[in-house]
């Protein structure tokens, strides 16, 4: 039996995403026989930690400062062990536009973009360019805070005119933000857990929303308004392909224990992938612990492997 | 069999499926959202929040509690502790009927149901009249909070615009209308005609004629929610729909929760007797009866002191609130923007260039600690993305003052980069007063299609 602590809610605007994933976990290492201290994140952190001494913390933080090596590196200098990828592949991961620029870089199919902060709008007169960014990447266009983790802030411009607004809401949440050609068809998550052979992806899990003609911030974690898929029904190949994609991105990012790896499958069967999560959600609704279970792995069984190999990696790592 | 058996494990398979295969299809539409999951942050202590809409308790005086306790004690401790009858106890009847009579209403005791506060109203009300598709015409924005359950009993509510003059009763005769050519007729129409939240703006007097006239003449039920009536801060009362009425449309619904305390959770409906029935049972299913306790505090309180001496003290602090407020958005709102000036209640409805969408700059303003609600709250169909609710009866007004600064520095920042990423002259003048505001103003609201960008005002 371990002393767990496990760091949920903060300040990020997935506060009550990651309470949910986080009162998750704590029960089911209760179930695993752990001992549980659950703390909501917040200016005491360090010194609950201290007071706690917990055995090993179990980050089950989304958004800003959770995944984004933040906390991570907080834990690091407290040498506490912790879940998840480290402090490097948080900073990647997060980073969309890093993340993009790493992908291409390795040849893994990502949809075309364009990265640009509020500095270059105002300082560099980079509105200049939206005519022809726009021409480039055809409408409709996706454009997104760089360093949210949700759907927040994520808008469609169908037309240039549109392209403005969709700037001011994509910086309300990120100084840096990125336009980025959409890619229609249909909406995939691989997640990737490692095991004794290294990291292995779990079945493709297929999102289709019910309702609305875009897979949004609610339908993402709300029960009953997604409909998921797992396994997704994929043509002979894609399946392989897609889950190919995830494992070269969990270890192009490298990304430790698990992440989850979001695609697009379009019409012509291409995949592209748009973003790697280095903390997916854990709540009733969530991706990754879907996917487990319809690879025979349980809610408990994957928190208990997450948990392990926090502390085999902390036993291994250089004194 | 006397071995020990280990229960089987439980299970953590299939969570998911295992309870939304249980769920109701009216769930599918009870929905949170990321407008909640926002709000959620919005109680931290360190944010100025003006987006709750509640009355300011710590006005109320704690010896005055501690004798109403008191009383209580000593008088009814042992009924304040039991069950009592499902439509209210008759002593709380007696103070109902006394504050309907401040505002020019007479209903009998036998007319009211007390209730678990106004929100119960709104939800027996739509429980009573309300089959799946069914059509409730509402103001447009509306309550945000009749929202989720005009919502969960799957009604479809259709929105009637408004002015400074409250509900268009004119655009409602015309859905009404274009309602009818499709076979179909509303159950009935809700509307906050004094004050309305969120909008601030309150029904003139004409069009309260009006509207109970058309609700006669169609035979439409409809119910008038009224909790700020009596927070009035300039002007000449008006009478509430249900005076003019005299109860043969109208459903009337109160509640003690602005003009005494929204804790004890206390309201009451008044409604035509076979309605009253339903409604009753309705009750009588939901949680049997209102809290006795809460039912004796109000009436110990009634015998105790005068009650519109507290509402009285209210309507003192809530002017000044108000004009602090207003002060406020003269001066720290960019002249893009435009707001409602109201005369009572708890709401001030800001409406901000159709570029700026509330809910995204309530993410950014949650960065420096405000919060107020966002527009779309109000609405069901889509509308309301430019436009926020403030309200000025939660905080003092050193803080109201600082929460305005804080969200009108957002504003413009939000103004400027548009006016950069579209090539036009940055139009926010820091020095210009804001613009003149008068009663007559319009309430602004959002229209999908419109792209109105202005010219620079330079």
């Amino acid at each position: 039996m371990s002393r767990i602590a496990v760091l949920k809610g903060g300040r990020s605007l997935e506060r009550q995403v990651s309470l949910r994933s986080g009162a998750r976990v704590e029960d089911a290492l209760e179930r695993l026989g752990h001992d549980v201290v659950g703390i909501d994140v917040g200016p005491d952190l360090i010194r609950r930690l201290r007071e706690e001494v917990p055995d090993a913390a179990f980050v089950a933080l989304h958004g800003r400062n959770g995944e984004d090596g933040t906390v991570q590196e907080l834990l690091e200098i407290l040498g506490v062990p912790y879940t998840g990828s480290g402090v490097l592949a948080c900073t990647r991961a997060t980073d969309k536009v890093l993340t993009k620029h790493l992908l291409l870089e390795a040849g893994i199919p990502t949809p075309a973009f364009f990265a640009f902060t509020q500095t270059a709008f105002r300082e560099l007169g980079a509105a200049e360019m939206l005519p022809a960014i726009a021409e480039r990447l055809d409408f409709p266009i996706v454009v997104k805070p760089s360093g949210q983790g949700s759907a927040l802030g994520i808008k469609f411009a169908r037309t240039p005119e549109d392209v403005p607004a969709a700037l001011v809401a994509a910086f309300s949440y990120d100084a840096r933000v990125l336009l980025e050609r959409h890619v229609e068809g249909r909406d995939l998550a691989v997640s990737v857990l490692d095991g004794a052979g290294g990291p292995e992806a779990l079945p493709v899990v297929e999102a289709v929303p019910r309702e609305e003609d875009f897979y949004d911030f609610e339908a993402r974690y709300e029960i009953g308004r997604t409909g998921f898929i797992c396994p997704a029904e994929l043509a002979p190949g894609t399946t392989e392909r897609a889950q190919g994609l995830a494992l070269a991105c969990h270890r192009l990012l490298g990304c430790y224990a698990f992440s989850r790896v979001d695609l697009m499958l379009d019409r012509h069967g291409e995949l592209y992938v748009l973003e790697a999560n280095p903390i997916p959600g854990l709540t009733d609704t969530s991706l990754l612990p879907q996917a487990a279970e319809a690879g025979g792995i349980d809610f408990d069984q994957l928190v208990g492997r997450i948990l392990e190999l926090a502390l085999e990696r902390a036993a291994g790592a250089p004194a | 069999m006397s071995s020990p058996q280990q229960p089987p494990p439980r299970s953590t398979s299939r969570d998911l499926e295992r309870y939304a295969r249980l769920f109701a299809s009216r769930t599918r539409v009870m929905t949170s959202s990321a407008m909640r999951d926002l709000m959620a942050i919005t109680a931290r202590p360190e944010v100025i929040s003006l987006a709750g809409g509640l009355p300011d308790t710590s006005t109320f005086p704690p010896e005055t509690f501690a004798s109403v306790t008191a009383k209580i004690a000593e008088e009814s401790c042992a009924k304040a502790l039991q069950y009592g009858p499902t439509d209210g106890l008759d002593e709380t009847k007696g103070c109902i009927a006394e504050v309907m009579a401040a505002e020019g209403m007479h209903a009998d005791h036998e007319d009211m149901v007390v209730t678990t506060g106004g929100q119960q109203v709104i939800d027996l009300v739509t429980k009573t009249l309300i089959d799946p598709g069914d059509v409730i015409i509402a103001e447009g924005p509306t309550y945000p909070g009749a929202v989720p359950v005009f919502n969960a009993y799957q009604a479809d509510v259709v929105q009637v615009d408004m002015d400074s003059d409250g509900m268009r009763v004119d655009l409602l005769e015309e859905t009404l209308d274009s309602l009818e050519r499709e076979g179909r007729k509303p159950k009935f129409i809700y509307t906050v005609p004094s004050f309305q939240n969120p909008a601030g703006v309150t029904m003139s007097l004409p069009r309260r004629r009006r509207l109970v006239e058309v609700a006669n003449q169609r035979e439409l039920l409809v119910l008038e929610d009224n909790p700020y009536g009596l927070l009035r801060y300039e002007g000449d009362p008006l009478p509430p729909l249900f005076a003019l009425d005299g109860g043969v449309y109208v459903m009337y619904l109160g509640t003690f929760s602005k003009i005494l305390s929204p804790g004890i959770r206390l309201g009451w409906v008044v409604a035509p007797p076979p309605v009253l029935e339903k409604i009753n049972l309705g009750k009588q299913e939901a949680d049997l009866c209102t809290s006795t306790l809460s039912q004796l505090m109000v009436q110990a309180y009634f015998e105790q002191a005068d009650w519109r001496d507290y509402v009285g003290s209210l309507t003192e602090i809530y002017r000044s609130r108000r004009d602090s407020m207003l002060d406020a958005l003269a001066e720290h709102f960019p002249r893009e923007a435009e707001w409602t000036r109201p005369a009572g209640g708890l709401f001030i409805w800001a409406t901000l260039p159709s570029y700026i969408d509330t809910t995204d700059l309530l993410a950014r303003a949650l960065r420096d600690n405000v919060a107020f609600v966002p527009g779309a709250a109000a609405f069901l169909d889509g509308r309301g993305h430019s436009s926020m609710r403030l309200n000025f009866s939660g905080c003092d007004e050193d803080r109201l003052r600082e929460g305005i600064r804080r969200i009108g520095e957002v504003i413009k920042e939000q103004v400027a980069l548009y006016s950069t990423l579209t090539g036009e002259v940055a139009a926010v003048k820091v020095e210009v007063p804001g613009t003149e505001i008068e009663g007559g103003r319009l309430v602004e609201l959002p229209r999908r299609p419109a792209r109105s960008r202005r010219a620079g005002g330079a």
